[in-house]
């Protein structure tokens, strides 16, 4: 849990940083560092295999940054090759360490994939430390980390050391890859990272608040994955762990309020239903206006006619505009009502508001400003419209010489 | 014997990898193609569960959807929800390969698949898995066949799509324009990268193809802006890593995979410093 939790909160910045696949190659970096570590030590201890894992973490943040700066090599292709490198040494040198028949070697390859559950004592007291040294820097260095998150120009202007600071971030980064590793394995780890920040960020704005939501998606989840390991035994830990992180950041992308995809998809759906209803009112206000009266039934066909609508989406329409009470049912025939012929007047008016705008304030010519007016009818807001009608000195006739209705 | 058969299986994959990744580099999409390499794991386990084989088809065929299912996921968390790309590759393979690595573990009995072996898999059974026809008569170890298979189908494949994959790789907004289905490219793409994977994941392993994918095609961008050259460059590189690695991996007795990585990363280092000290002294 305490993995998982402080993993999340490094994990904010990487994300904020936009370097999330950073925390990815340092996994798979610590690898040889923790072979290196075992042959030069010859023991298992845990605090060995970390100053191995750090530095070897460390060398490969270190050439990702040689690599983009002097060559023309994008970020994510240096991180790649890195990443393969790396572990293709580590790969070797763990298979080299395993061949050799050295008997205390085995559980060394419990750094590809994690065993939480099978931790002992000793390598809990010295993981949780190092987690909540971790927490205790974040804590300690919040408000700097953050501005060189945001800001790092700023940061620099104001004299904060950012050097140093960013140091001090990719230090901690390390630190939790390495610890992290414990938990869920090498390949896994990113996810530890990244996911619980990602999710987090759909719920809000604020860096505290994310962070938060980000430890707790991390603790939540090493609670839940460890469990089921360890009423499962053959069940892998890691993975679970990424598995409930996947679905807690995968439900916070799909229901978070305002961000989130159905809230999006909802909002779409609002405005295509509004302006739909509102240029089908508008067919009804043109028709009318070309006949003389308003009072006149109008059929499914003679509204088709005269506008470039699909049967089904006419038809869906004027059932909306039903139910608004804007139109009426007279056997195959449909009648605007004065309500709807009030709330016809009033696009329209925006409309032409806008093409007078457009032509008179911008000097566009009258054949230009027709669709630019269609897209912006649905959107103008009642204070934008009094604007317009005073700054335009409430004009009678718009561009193409129509009259511009105003409501009684 | 054996020596020349590993090396042939290295060499091969090497360059159907170094070829496909340089466009994956070029089209700065480098870490799309590790992400594919990881997600690619639970469509070979549904595979094999329910072909219930090692059979190399349903494997290909469940990797494949996979893999194009994981560039859809990239691109539906990073277009539709606004996330960003680099975090959205990396919630996806994360997961996918949680899902592998869950499935092989419920079905730990039945598969016939080792956490280890899929990882780093094991050039060196290559010449165990002999193919040997009905009639007795002996062709050789499978995975040459498969590999060449695969080799000969990518060539064709950029051979024939070689103005489409160019166009849409450098000027994305004038292939619109002229019409060139820029989406079709890029699926076929990702299809080919999975299918690339999942042949080579038998004998590297999943994430070492990204090793081959990825450091051969850099290796050969430093050196060259040509990309013919750098298609011919990169392939180069990929099989002197092969071989190299091979007789690396043997001195040390350490895992062949791991070796022509290794191999290809000095190579990479190599070249770099090579650069870096041509910069410093004007011509």
């Amino acid at each position: 849990m305490i993995l998982g939790a402080s993993a999340a909160i490094v994990g904010c910045f990487s994300f904020l940083r936009k370097r999330a696949l950073v925390g990815d190659a340092i996994a798979h970096s610590i690898l040889p560092g923790v072979c290196l570590a075992f042959m030069v030590s010859g023991s298992k201890n845990p605090l060995y295999l970390i100053i191995g894992a750090f530095i070897t973490g460390w060398l490969s943040l270190l050439l990702i940054d040689a690599i983009t700066r002097t060559t023309k090599l994008k970020s994510d292709t240096a991180i790649g090759i890195i990443l393969s490198v790396f572990f293709g040494v580590g790969i070797l040198l763990l298979t080299s360490i395993q061949h050799s028949g050295n008997a205390s070697q085995a559980g060394l390859d419990k750094f590809l994939f994690g065993k939480a559950a099978s931790l002992t004592k000793d390598d809990v007291y010295i993981f949780g430390t190092i987690a909540l040294i971790l927490i205790a820097v974040v804590i300690l260095f919040y408000k700097e980390f953050k501005l060189i998150s945001f800001n790092p120009d700023y940061a620099k202007v104001i004299g904060l050391p950012v050097q140093f600071l960013e140091f001090m971030l990719a230090t901690i980064t390390v630190l939790a890859v390495a610890v992290g590793i414990q938990a869920v394995g090498v390949v896994l780890m990113a996810a530890l990272l990244i996911t619980p920040a990602s999710g987090a960020r759909f719920w809000t704005d604020k860096l505290s608040v994310m962070i938060l939501i980000a430890t707790a998606f991390g603790a939540i989840s090493g609670f839940l994955g460890s469990y089921i390991s360890y009423i499962a035994p053959s069940m892998p830990t890691g993975p679970w762990i990424v598995m409930c992180l996947s679905m807690l950041t995968i439900g916070s992308i799909w229901f978070a309020p305002r961000t989130g995809m159905l809230a999006k998809f909802r909002v779409q759906k609002e405005n295509q239903r509004k302006i739909l209803i509102e240029n089908v009112l508008k067919l009804f206000y043109h028709l009318g206006e070309k006949d003389g009266t308003f009072k006149k039934q109008r059929s499914t066909s003679v509204l088709l006619a005269s506008r470039d609508l699909r049967i089904k989406e006419l038809n869906r329409g004027l059932h909306l505009l039903k139910k608004e009470h804007w139109l009426r049912k007279k056997g195959d025939n449909w009648l605007i009502t004065q309500s709807g012929l009030n709330e016809a007047k009033r696009i329209i008016k925006l409309h032409r508001l806008w093409e007078m705008y457009l032509n008179q304030r911008l000097k566009l010519e009258p054949d230009h400003v027709h669709n630019d007016a269609e897209a912006i009818e649905h959107i103008i807001t009642p204070e934008l419209e009094k604007q317009l009608e005073k700054e335009l000195n409430y004009p009678t006739k718009d561009p193409h010489e129509s009259v511009i209705p105003y409501a009684e | 014997m054996e020596a020349f058969w590993i090396i042939l299986v290295g060499s091969l994959i090497a360059v159907s990898c170094a070829l496909l990744g340089s466009y994956l580099i070029l089209r700065k999409m480098a870490m799309v193609g590790d992400a594919i390499s990881h997600a690619v794991l639970p469509g070979i386990v549904i595979a094999y569960l329910l072909s219930g084989s090692r059979e190399t088809l349903p494997m290909l065929i469940g990797a494949a959807i996979l893999g194009v299912l994981t560039t859809v996921l990239i691109e539906l968390f990073s277009k539709k929800a606004n996330l960003q790309m680099d975090a959205s590759i990396g919630i996806t393979f994360t997961w996918l390969f949680a899902i592998g690595i869950i499935l092989i573990s419920l079905f730990a009995g039945q598969v016939d698949l080792d956490q280890d072996c899929v990882l780093y898999g094991e050039i060196a059974y290559v010449p165990l898995d002999l193919w040997i026809t009905d009639s007795g008569y002996n062709l050789g170890p499978r995975t040459v066949w498969i590999a060449s298979g695969l080799l000969l189908l990518l060539l064709l494949f950029i051979w024939k799509g070689y103005k489409g994959l160019f166009i849409t790789t450098f000027n994305e907004e004038f292939a619109k324009a002229l019409g060139i289905g820029v989406a079709f490219w890029h699926y076929a793409l990702m299809g080919a990268v999975s299918l690339t994977t999942v042949v080579s994941f038998e004998s590297v392993g999943a994430i070492l193809v990204v090793a081959f994918l990825i450091v051969p095609p850099a290796t050969a961008y430093l050196i060259t802006n040509e990309l013919k050259k750098m298609l011919f460059l990169s392939s180069i590189f990929g099989i002197i890593s092969a071989i190299g690695g091979y007789y690396l991996a043997v001195l040390i007795n350490g895992s062949i995979a791991g070796a022509i990585a290794s191999i290809a990363g000095l190579l990479f280092l190599i070249v770099w410093v090579i650069t870096l000290i041509r910069k410093r002294q004007p011509i």
